[in-house]
């Protein structure tokens, strides 16, 4: 059995230590195999130099819902070169061996159900994967799911949205493990100027509901480092970042070598937006 | 076919067998359960059904007569060949029922922006003249390809009010459309009303659009009783998404007698990407927020589709039809494009009656089926739309 030297639970020991740091959690994404392996493997290891948290990894699907045209673009680049789910985990592999930081998968259900749920979530967990999102496998549907990724300890982290009631939101959170992926936005993934209106009071509404029983995290259209400080502020745990990295990526696809220093800097720059001292 | 099935064992609202359900982002759960609240109620208050109902009447032209096509029977030479002359409906197509019940649905519920997907642009026709009917605003996503293969659609919807948002992602058809849409919809949930076209997508939508499709088999059944005494021997729709042969088929589910034939595109052939026929030649997956059969490879990545008919050119299916063919009440077949063009030609020439493409292939399942029967029997073949607006790719496979 590989990785397991790679202890249970990870996600949930990053979120302790950082809060004996008082920091937030920066959670930064990339589609994987975007815009090829070697280029996707040497970003990712930007990202985790320039010190992203928790690294989130997408498997790329041909009909993303809830993308923006940024990480659209990334999974046609990824699939056009033949990326495969199997092939990213054996990518994350690579990676989680070299690496302690936590990894995250997000992957659309159909590609999960191709693979078949449980050699997907055995074949995640030998791969050194700690957490996954399922954007459109919301908790009603996920009963098996969810049962499987218990049995192989791989985190299933829920979504909740500014509209997602409170009934559902306190089973959201009783059920996610590791934290709870708060969209901050009506929308779809991609960078946006500025903060949505609902972002900061979404933060707070489940925070308050949340009572520390579970991390909560934002994304969707968290791009900048002040974006990052006001969720930190406002309560939450951690901020993902996807489409502002992703879009570094597609920026350069000429000069690869250029994205690496971009991401690790604008990530060094997002990471530092979770200290306290960055207010 | 199986006997004796029970083809209402549905396990909850929403599931048909395992089919179904709501695989979708979180944002839209909330739009989901208030959508399914407004239909709960409005289809039970009798000023909502008497309102539709005028509507149906008097604005799409129901009932549609349910016609002998007796110079194809007399062709053929076997069991008689009734027409559903759903092709009659204002617009051309069965997609009026829908597009009626749903705006109905979303002016009741206070919304006055509705966005809709559309393929051929049929659909997106039906949606453009319901809202403009109710007074309300219609934004309709179509792929960029769908609108060079169908600029007469593109026109009416415009002429017709409506703003045609050209989609650009993927392969830039009805599924890429349908992406859109959603996407519209997560982010303008507050004031937004999305108006599927078909028996697809997450719960409430494959229920509520087979509810306002079913009219067709409720008014066929009561027509053929009363033109042969006696049901028919079989019923006959093509399935695309899947809404014109749930409408018929489902007044006739308990009628274990009468077999249910699905007619899907078999385009070129049946290897991947060289159809549209997700229950003959796909597999189980998600798609568009419902557990159903989808066209895709080994990963679960969905494929391309072909068929010359735009309006079958997708590669999943609603999840009922799923059911219906996992539970052995109705069975699906394909028929080629070449078969569909040999059918149009021939109800045209026989009948005087142009289908569309879509229907054509119903039509030639039909007379070879009419052909293996008996001649005291009848089929039911349910005509979805006229062929109007495919006399232009007609024309250009049977230079004549």
């Amino acid at each position: 059995m590989p990785n397991t030297s790679r202890n249970d639970d990870r996600i949930e020991a990053k979120f302790g230590e950082l809060r004996g740091l008082r920091e937030g959690a920066l959670v930064a994404y990339l589609t994987g195999g975007d815009p090829d392996p070697k280029t996707f493997l040497a970003n990712s290891t930007a990202l985790i130099e320039g010190g992203a948290d928790i690294v989130e990894i997408g498997i790329p699907f041909s009909d993303p819902i809830a993308d923006g045209p940024v990480i659209q673009a990334s999974s046609m680049r990824a699939l056009s070169n033949g990326t495969t789910p199997l092939g990213i985990l054996n990518m994350i592999r690579e990676l989680s061996t070299q690496f302690p930081v936590p990894f995250v998968v997000l992957s659309y259900y159909n590609p999960i159900l191709a693979m078949g749920l449980d050699r997907f979530l055995q074949k995640a967990r030998e791969s050194g994967v700690d957490g996954i999102v399922v954007p459109d496998l919301p908790v009603e549907e996920s009963e098996e799911f969810r049962n499987l990724s218990l049995k192989h300890n791989v985190d299933n982290i829920y979504l909740a949205a500014p509209n997602t009631s409170r009934t559902r939101l306190r089973t959201v959170l009783d059920k996610s493990k590791g934290f709870l992926y708060l969209v901050s936005l009506y929308g779809v993934t991609g960078p946006r100027d500025s903060l949505s209106p609902q972002a900061l009071e979404a933060v707070r509404a489940v925070k308050s509901l949340a009572r520390g029983k579970i991390p909560v995290s934002a994304g969707f259209g968290i791009s900048q480092p002040e974006h990052v400080s006001a969720v930190i502020q406002s309560g939450a745990d951690g901020a993902i970042v996807g489409s502002a990295l992703v879009r570094i990526v597609g920026n350069h696809l000429d000069d690869p070598s250029e994205a690496e220093t971009q991401l690790k800097k604008t990530v060094q720059s997002l990471k530092e937006a979770t200290r306290p001292s960055s207010n | 076919m199986k006997k004796h099935a029970e083809p209402r064992t549905y396990s909850k609202p929403g599931k048909f067998g395992k089919y179904g359900g709501q695989y979708v982002p979180e944002t839209l759960m909330e739009p989901l359960r208030a959508l399914e609240e407004a239909y709960n109620r409005f289809s039970r208050d009798p000023s909502f059904k008497k309102e539709l109902a005028g509507l149906l009447d008097d604005f799409a032209g129901r009932p549609t007569p349910l016609y002998l096509a007796s110079n194809l029977t007399g062709h053929v030479g076997g069991a008689r060949v009734y027409l559903k002359r759903e092709d009659l409906l204002h617009g051309g197509a069965h997609k009026i029922n829908n597009t009626l019940g749903q705006a109905l649905l979303a002016k009741k519920m206070g919304k006055r922006r509705i966005i809709a997907e559309t393929g051929a642009g049929q659909h997106g026709v039906a949606t453009a003249m319901a809202c403009a009917a109710l007074g309300l605003r219609a934004e309709v996503y179509m792929g960029s390809e769908d609108m060079d293969r169908q600029r007469l659609n593109v026109y009416r919807m415009k002429m017709l009010g409506a703003k045609v948002h050209p989609v650009e992602s993927g392969s830039k058809t009805l599924k890429d459309a349908i992406n859109e849409a959603l996407r519209d919809w997560v982010t303008n949930v507050q004031d937004t009303y999305y108006l599927l076209g078909s028996v697809v997508g997450p719960h409430p939508y494959p229920t509520m659009v087979r509810d306002f499709q079913s009219v067709i088999g409720k008014e066929a059944r009561k027509q053929i009783l009363q033109q042969e005494g006696r049901l028919p021997k079989a019923v006959v729709a093509c399935v695309g998404g899947g809404s014109n042969s749930i409408g018929i088929f489902h007044s006739f589910l308990d009628d274990l007698d009468v077999d249910l034939y699905g007619i899907e595109a078999g385009g070129e052939s049946l290897s991947p990407g060289q159809n549209a026929a997700p229950l003959v030649a796909g597999r189980e997956g998600v798609l568009h927020g419902m557990m159903t059969y989808v066209l895709q490879d080994e990963v679960g990545q969905v494929q391309a589709t072909r068929s010359i008919s735009a309006g079958l050119d997708y590669p999943g299916v609603g999840p009922e039809h799923a059911f219906l063919m996992t539970a052995e009440r109705a069975k699906y077949v394909t028929v080629s494009d070449e078969g569909a063009l040999e059918a149009f030609k021939n109800l045209s020439q026989l009948e005087g009656i142009m289908p569309a493409l879509e229907s054509a292939h119903a039509i030639s399942y039909t007379m070879k089926l009419a052909r293996s029967l008996g001649t005291r029997d009848s089929i039911i073949v349910n005509l979805s739309g006229r062929g109007d607006k495919d006399v232009e790719i007609v024309a250009k496979h049977l230079p004549q």
